[in-house]
């Protein structure tokens, strides 16, 4: 079993792991951010760039580091790999460089939109964004259009993550939806507005780290922070029926597959389970749904609300001591 | 004019056929080395040349062959990468139309050194006439039994099938290139695996440049050491450079590796000079994406040597004295050229050839050409060329193929060597009247 080093932390893990994964199995602070690598998806990952890590050292056997940075979701570790993530100062300075080319497209239009609370790229952007953007143009921009009945395409938000498209290709038969054109106008699209239908195509929905693809049957019905989520399951024939449920009251205002502290669905589910069962009746509720992560959702239900108060009344005394070295 | 090997016969009558290629001295290398060598004595010979890949990177090819993985049981392939689209590179589209012989020969070999049985030459969409001229070698090839099952009652079979691509520039990268060989979308792979393990069909493959594997037959026919005595040092062998730009006499050359660059510009045998007498600006000398440099600094390396065209020279002075023989696209530049004009070209070319897979090629390439475009339209401020600057320092080495680094370093080295331009066309906005005229003449819209 090959030893890896991330971030001065030692930790054995089984061949084939990626450098991601085993920063995954230390967990903290040492973890990369990743917006298109998803576990449960082949091939999936590579391509967004924010998960980049400096190898100091390639391996026991061949000390040399890797001339440039590595995308941690794709590369194998080796024994005696030595890695940076937050160490490297440079390797930050060049993860904002990415994070800032995700955004100079993004149309940032969080308070219209739909993700907005459990959306990656703010996230990615709090962590390691600008406050303010260099870029001056004009936007990349694109109409938006239904993809089936139960799917809304927003492409302008989209950030080109492939993962609904490795959905389509791992998950539903009859794929009907890919890449168009190429470059900075290259669009998540079906071939001439053709209906992505099939019982499995919601899970896009889910996958997506972005407000790109959103779930028609919840648009525009509630901020997700004003909703509680809650496990339930259901004899469902198609999937394995457990899934989260976003109430508001007691009514069932959207379902999804329940996901990880990376955000990443535990199984997939139907579209039945997803779009059609909105009645409290239609489930078994097991209990409150703990949201991981630094998550809006969470801070508002269940952390516990001291921690806020002990930072608020830290920042009141920074900010009186400052006042008083103003004068 | 210096030893040539690939272009020796270019202007023997109906060399593009089959008959006057064999007088020449065609196909005897296939020949020696199927009736007489092991395919492990070829690579051994191909290994001493001493050969470097003439597509751009100068890997070793000898290496790189003996890198492939030779598993029981699975197909191996050798792909000819003929998708030629570098800006100021057309020496492989010579050397194809006029002599495709010494391609399709060169293939054989090669292929039988690596143990294919099958061989693909992909080639560019736009350079369908050259297609047209392959099929009809490879036609008469089969006919002469050069190809097909049992060649020369050696045992060995070849298939050999030229397959013509879309155009698009990311398809000259050898992920992309297989992929869209396969049939699927042109988009680089992630690396690893390399294409020496998994390539075509997840078959160990070889990826190798026109001019590279041309040149095989003359090291089997003169032995590698022989050819290894060709050269300077560690670049050794012949090279076609593609000079073109502000010269007298533009065209495909075939040099020997280490003639000094200043030979190579002001001598008749070659560029013959400097149009209309004027002076020398500027020289990118190997295709659009290596770094541009000013005249005085092509001419002599940093310790003050005459630089010769050789994969080392060149180089010499890393990143901020010196360039790449890459390619070998040699575009010269005379005193009027506007370097940031041209630098917007390049970049346009980049931004529009991104493939949009991995975010800072496809976010990137299109900012800094529209902070290009302010510059042409005359707003630009200072803070732009540093804007420029910190761009292309963020999109190199960050993508998953080389394209972004070939989007950077033309930023990177116009801004490092001609700074002063840049800041001229901020300072001086009348400059750029001649590029709103070419707006109207070409119908561009200037991006808003």
């Amino acid at each position: 079993m090959p030893k890896v080093t991330i971030d001065n932390i030692e930790i054995e893990v089984p061949d084939g792991t990626t450098i991601l994964q085993a920063a995954r199995m230390i967990g903290g602070d040492v973890v990369p951010p990743a917006m298109c690598y998803y576990s449960k998806l082949e091939t999936s990952g590579g391509y967004c760039r924010t998960c980049i890590v400096k190898v100091t050292q390639g391996s026991a056997k061949d000390p040399r580091p890797m001339p440039k940075p590595v995308a941690s979701c794709r590369t194998p570790v080796m024994d005696g790999m030595v890695v940076q993530n937050r160490t490297a100062p440079d390797l930050l300075e060049a993860r904002n460089g990415v994070v800032e080319f995700l955004l100079i497209n993004h149309p940032l239009d969080c308070p219209i939109c739909d993700q907005a609370g459990e959306c990656h790229l703010q996230d990615l952007s709090y962590e390691n964004g600008l406050a303010k953007s260099r870029y001056e143009f004009k936007r990349r921009e694109f109409d938006k259009i239904d993809i089936g009945d139960k799917i809304k395409l927003h492409m302008t938000r989209c950030i080109l993550c492939y993962r609904c498209v490795k959905v389509a290709n791992q998950l539903c038969d009859g794929r009907v939806h890919g890449v168009l054109n190429r470059g900075d106008v290259s669009e998540i699209s079906t071939y001439i507005q053709n209906s992505v239908d099939n019982d499995f195509s919601g899970n896009m929905i889910d996958v997506c780290p972005v407000g790109a693809l959103t779930d028609k049957t919840f648009r525009f019905k509630s901020r997700v922070w004003f909703t509680k989520p809650m496990d339930a399951h259901r004899d469902c024939k198609k999937c394995d029926g457990k899934v989260a449920l976003w109430m508001s009251n007691n009514e069932v205002l959207r379902v999804t597959g329940r996901k990880d502290t990376y955000g990443e669905l535990e199984s997939w589910i139907c579209n039945e389970c997803r779009f059609d069962k909105k009645e409290v009746s239609d489930w078994k509720i097991e209990g409150p749904r703990k949201i991981d992560r630094h998550s809006v959702i969470s801070q508002n239900h269940y952390e516990s609300l001291r921690q806020l108060k002990i930072d608020v009344s830290k920042q009141k005394n920074i900010a009186e001591k400052a006042h008083q070295d103003n004068k | 004019m210096s030893r040539q090997l690939l272009l020796e016969h270019i202007n023997t009558p109906g060399i593009r056929g089959i008959k006057a290629f064999r007088e020449k001295g065609g196909y005897s290398a296939l020949e020696k080395a199927l009736k007489t060598m092991k395919p492990d004595e070829v690579t051994e010979e191909v290994k001493k040349s001493g050969l470097r890949g003439r597509g751009g990177a100068g890997f070793p090819t000898g290496m790189k062959w003996s890198f492939l993985a030779k598993p029981d049981g699975v197909p191996r392939y050798l792909v000819c990468n003929a998708d030629e689209s570098e800006p100021g590179t057309f020496k492989d589209r010579y050397l194809m139309s006029h002599i495709p012989h010494s391609l399709v020969e060169g293939m054989i070999v090669s292929s039988y050194a690596l143990g294919a049985n099958t061989a693909y030459i992909y080639i560019r969409g736009e350079m369908l006439y050259v297609y047209h001229i392959l099929e009809e070698a490879i036609a008469e090839a089969y006919e002469a039994g050069f190809l097909g099952k049992n060649i020369l009652g050696t045992g060995y079979s070849l298939d050999l099938y030229v397959h013509p691509g879309g155009g698009a520039y990311i398809c000259g990268e050898e992920t992309a290139l297989l992929e869209s060989l396969e049939g699927k979308r042109g988009n680089p792979r992630i690396k690893p695996p390399f294409p020496a393990v998994k390539g075509l069909w997840q078959s160990p493959t070889v990826v190798n440049n026109v001019e590279t594997i041309a040149a095989v037959p003359h090291i089997i026919n003169m032995s590698g050491d022989e050819y290894a005595k060709i050269g300077i040092g560690k670049s050794t062998g012949t090279k076609l450079i593609s000079a073109c730009g502000h010269i007298n006499k533009p065209g495909v050359y075939e040099i020997e590796l280490g003639v000094p660059v200043e030979e190579f510009i002001y001598s008749d045998k070659y560029c013959g000079g400097i149009r209309n007498g004027k002076k020398l600006k500027a020289v990118v000398a190997g295709g659009s994406s290596v770094p541009i440099l000013p005249g005085e600094m092509i001419l002599k390396t940093p310790t003050g040597e005459p630089r010769l065209m050789s994969y080392e020279s060149l180089s010499e002075g890393g990143f901020a004295g010196g360039t790449m023989l890459g390619s070998g696209g040699f575009i010269v530049m005379d005193e009027d050229t506007s370097i940031v004009k041209n630098l917007w070209n390049f970049t346009r070319f980049y931004h529009h050839e991104s493939c949009g897979q991995c975010s800072p090629c496809r976010e990137g390439t299109g900012w800094m050409e529209k902070i290009l475009h302010k510059f042409m339209d005359g707003h630009a401020t200072l803070k732009d060329i540093d804007l420029l600057w910190d761009i292309q320092s963020k999109i190199e080495g960050k993508t998953i193929c080389p394209l972004g680094d070939a989007a950077a370093w033309p930023v990177a080295s116009a801004i490092r060597h001609f700074r002063s331009e840049f800041e001229d066309y901020v300072r001086n906005p009348e400059k750029i009247k001649d590029i709103k005229h070419y707006y109207r003449l070409n119908n561009l819209q200037p991006v808003s």
